[in-house]
């Protein structure tokens, strides 16, 4: 039978020193980690960027990913959303006991995987572990810091009138991927998580153009979300135009079953641009250079109509409102 | 994606639009009947390419929106007995009942768990020997057989801890309420797609010969609702009702007769409990004599507060089509999927939901 994870490994005995040593360190491994101190310690300057984000998805492995990448890539893209260039990572395991060290291990192989790609250190980190039933599985905190390099100022809130809108690929591939493992709905899909760490992807984009506005990944609450974030914050109107929006085949079809709007399904390994519209060509050859962006595309502009509203021009050639995610996605039942 | 973009054709939509307005001539006041043509003709911004000659209401076809309160707590009170596992539709979870939610339940630790289809349901029951296992089977003729077959799949497989609270719901003795009850004066009815491959086009067929009302079964992509409505202005604009098909990829005459079977096996006709509407004789389905033993109503004793309905909602006169969403005073204001007061705020087929999420009261 498979070694699992007892209590007893987050006691601060020997077991939890010989988990950390064994598991985390090798494949973990760098000068700031190994000192083992009660803080990593490094010199730092400039504009920095600093965001936190904790992981529970269920199931912990599911097509295309897991929850340590996601742990990695998720934070990483927060910071590389607002302009940074993420350098280190704190990572902070809650583990329910029972949980295998054969999936802990293929696990923190994901974490090192993604922090590697991405040139992102892990520095300091903790493990608790948890009775039975006070955690699903393993729940995993990640914070990171990055830089700001000089003159990059992107926010939500910049977006300006005549700036046009860039998704860097695929809709709702992550969410589809999650939910068709989910009990109660298992069906087969070969779609996979676009999980993935896209600071390199934004720091080729920044080093083509100065006017890009807004940067945002839109994880939960789909495309649809973060579009209407990017009109609220920025006070602006925008439109966007559903035929330019690619999505799979099998996460259609998967939504047409499920009765879902792929425009609110989560992904995490996309982003959305706003970029002044003489840049915008240009942002978008370089993004389809990048293995994260071929399949990016301009997919509307901003305006100064219908100001904090998100409206589509549908394939039939009607418009409609775009609002918000309500609630939770359900699966409709008839 | 193949069966589905030829039903999304710009080009052949624009044919239709174009169809539609040369043939229209006079006011017509349609009915999409059911809850998923209410979410696509909103969602494909339908209305707005028909002519102005051409008025379309929501109809009472969204299961959840049916549902009575005083069913949505017996659920409640069902899920909240001991050693029981309550099975229901996604969509049921946040209606909110007369005190509660199932949700809200699932919160203060019912055990309330979400499929997707009856077979899910059943495989609770087989990993759960020690508790009884109840699916909420809430829908019309549409869901009926997959819930038939689920309860002959638990006779035959001895699965003794099954049990299903029947709220199924019939669609032409409902129309033929509305019909009767004269608070709109309809043309057409845009008749359900999926109800009628089951039942087929027959059962429609006393709307046009007593009420003179055209009935067209149409399928849910932009393409059938349009080629539905097109239909439905040229029938009216010859003074011919009648029924006619055109969701002919998956609706014949005659339904599906081993569907049908199956229903007609162990179901029976019985009264329903419509919100908006009241108690209807015969436009409803429960378990036959044979079946009772899964019937959670006879097999549970649960204790009933007194049913108490949400103070100006008007969710039942909207699903009667007297009212729409935009005419509702706690619409946007109290009312929205984050806190919905009735069952059209909560499903995704309810037309308030809809109005909501697709902003058609912005016009």
């Amino acid at each position: 039978m498979d070694e699992t994870i007892l209590l007893a490994h987050g006691s601060g005995s020997r077991l939890s020193h010989e988990l950390i040593e064994k598991n985390f360190l090798p494949p973990l491994a760098n000068p700031l980690l190994a000192k083992l101190d009660d803080s990593a310690v490094f010199n730092f300057s400039g504009r920095l960027a600093f965001t936190t984000d904790s992981y529970v998805v269920n199931p912990i492995f599911f097509p295309g990913g897991d929850i340590g990448k996601l742990a990695v890539c998720g934070t990483i893209n927060d910071l590389a959303m607002s302009g940074a260039t993420p350098l280190y990572l704190s990572l902070s395991f809650i583990i329910e006991e029972g949980l295998t060290l054969g999936e802990l291990n293929r696990i923190v192989a994901s974490i090192n995987a993604a922090a590697e790609e991405s040139d992102v250190k892990i520095i300091t980190g903790d493990t608790k572990v948890v009775n039975r039933g006070s955690a699903d599985k393993l729940f995993i905190n990640t914070s990171g810091i990055g830089i700001i390099p000089k003159g990059i100022d992107i926010s939500g809130a910049n977006a300006r009138v005549g700036d046009r809108i860039i998704l860097s690929g695929t809709i709702g591939d992550h969410g589809i991927a999650v939910m068709s493992q989910r009990e109660g709905l298992k069906f087969s899909v070969s779609v996979q998580s676009d999980c993935a760490p896209l600071n390199k992807l934004v720091s080729q984009m920044l080093e083509t153009s100065s006017r890009i506005h807004c940067l945002r990944d839109p994880t939960r609450g789909g495309l649809a979300t973060t579009l209407n974030e990017f009109a609220r914050q920025s006070e602006v109107g925008i439109v966007i135009e559903e035929e330019q929006i690619p999505v799979h085949d099998s996460v259609r079809a998967a939504c047409e079953l499920l009765g879902f709007d792929p425009l609110y399904v989560a992904n995490e390994g996309k982003l959305v641009a706003v970029v002044a519209c003489d840049d915008a060509e240009k942002v978008l050859a370089k993004m389809k250079q990048n293995h994260y962006g071929y399949n990016a595309s301009i997919i509307g502009k901003v305006t100064d109509e219908h100001k904090g509203r998100v409206i589509m021009k549908t394939r039939m050639g009607a418009s409609r409102i775009v609002d918000m995610l309500s609630g939770e996605l359900l699966p409709r039942i008839c | 994606m193949k069966f589905i973009d030829e039903y999304r054709d710009v080009e052949l939509g624009g044919k239709l639009v174009a169809k539609i307005e040369r043939l229209s001539t006079r006011p017509v006041r349609l009915m999409e009947f059911c809850g998923g043509h209410t979410v696509a003709t909103m969602r494909n911004g339908i209305r707005q390419l028909l002519p102005a000659t051409v008025e379309m209401l929501s109809g009472p076809g969204c299961p959840v929106c049916v549902t009575a309160n005083a069913d949505i707590d017996k659920s409640i009170a069902l899920a909240c007995l001991p050693d029981v596992i309550v099975t229901t539709f996604g969509d049921m979870m946040k209606v909110p009942g007369s005190y509660s939610s199932l949700q809200r339940a699932r919160a203060e630790m019912a055990d309330i768990r979400i499929v997707y289809s009856t077979q899910d349901a059943l495989q609770i029951a087989r990993d759960n020997p020690a508790k009884s296992v109840i699916f909420i089977g809430i829908g019309f003729e549409t869901t009926a057989p997959t819930i038939a077959a689920a309860v002959l799949q638990a006779e035959q497989q001895r699965i003794e801890n099954f049990f299903v609270l029947c709220l199924l719901k019939l669609c032409p003795p409902i129309m033929k309420v509305l019909l009767d009850l004269g608070e709109i004066k309809l043309d057409g009815i845009v008749c359900p797609g999926h109800v009628s491959a089951i039942i087929g086009s027959r059962p429609y067929e006393f709307i046009p010969r007593d009420y003179g009302v055209a009935c067209v079964i149409s399928g849910f992509e932009p393409l059938d609702i349009l080629l539905s409505v097109a239909m439905l202005v040229e029938q009216v604009e010859d003074g011919k009702p009648k029924v006619e098909i055109a969701y002919r990829r998956g609706v014949k005459a005659d339904g599906n007769r081993q569907a049908l079977g199956l229903m007609e096996k162990v179901f029976e006709v019985s009264s329903a409990d419509w919100r908006g509407i009241g108690i209807v004789p015969a436009s409803g389905l429960k378990l036959r004599k044979e079946y009772e033993r899964f019937d959670a109503d006879q097999a549970f004793a649960i204790e009933m507060k007194p049913v108490r309905e949400a103070k100006g909602c008007i969710c039942g006169d909207i699903l009667r089509g007297v009212k729409t969403p935009a005419d509702c005073k706690l619409f946007r204001r109290v009312c929205s999927p984050e806190n919905p007061v009735g069952p059209c705020m909560v499903s995704s087929e309810g037309a308030c939901a809809a109005y909501y999420q697709y902003g058609v009261d912005y016009g």
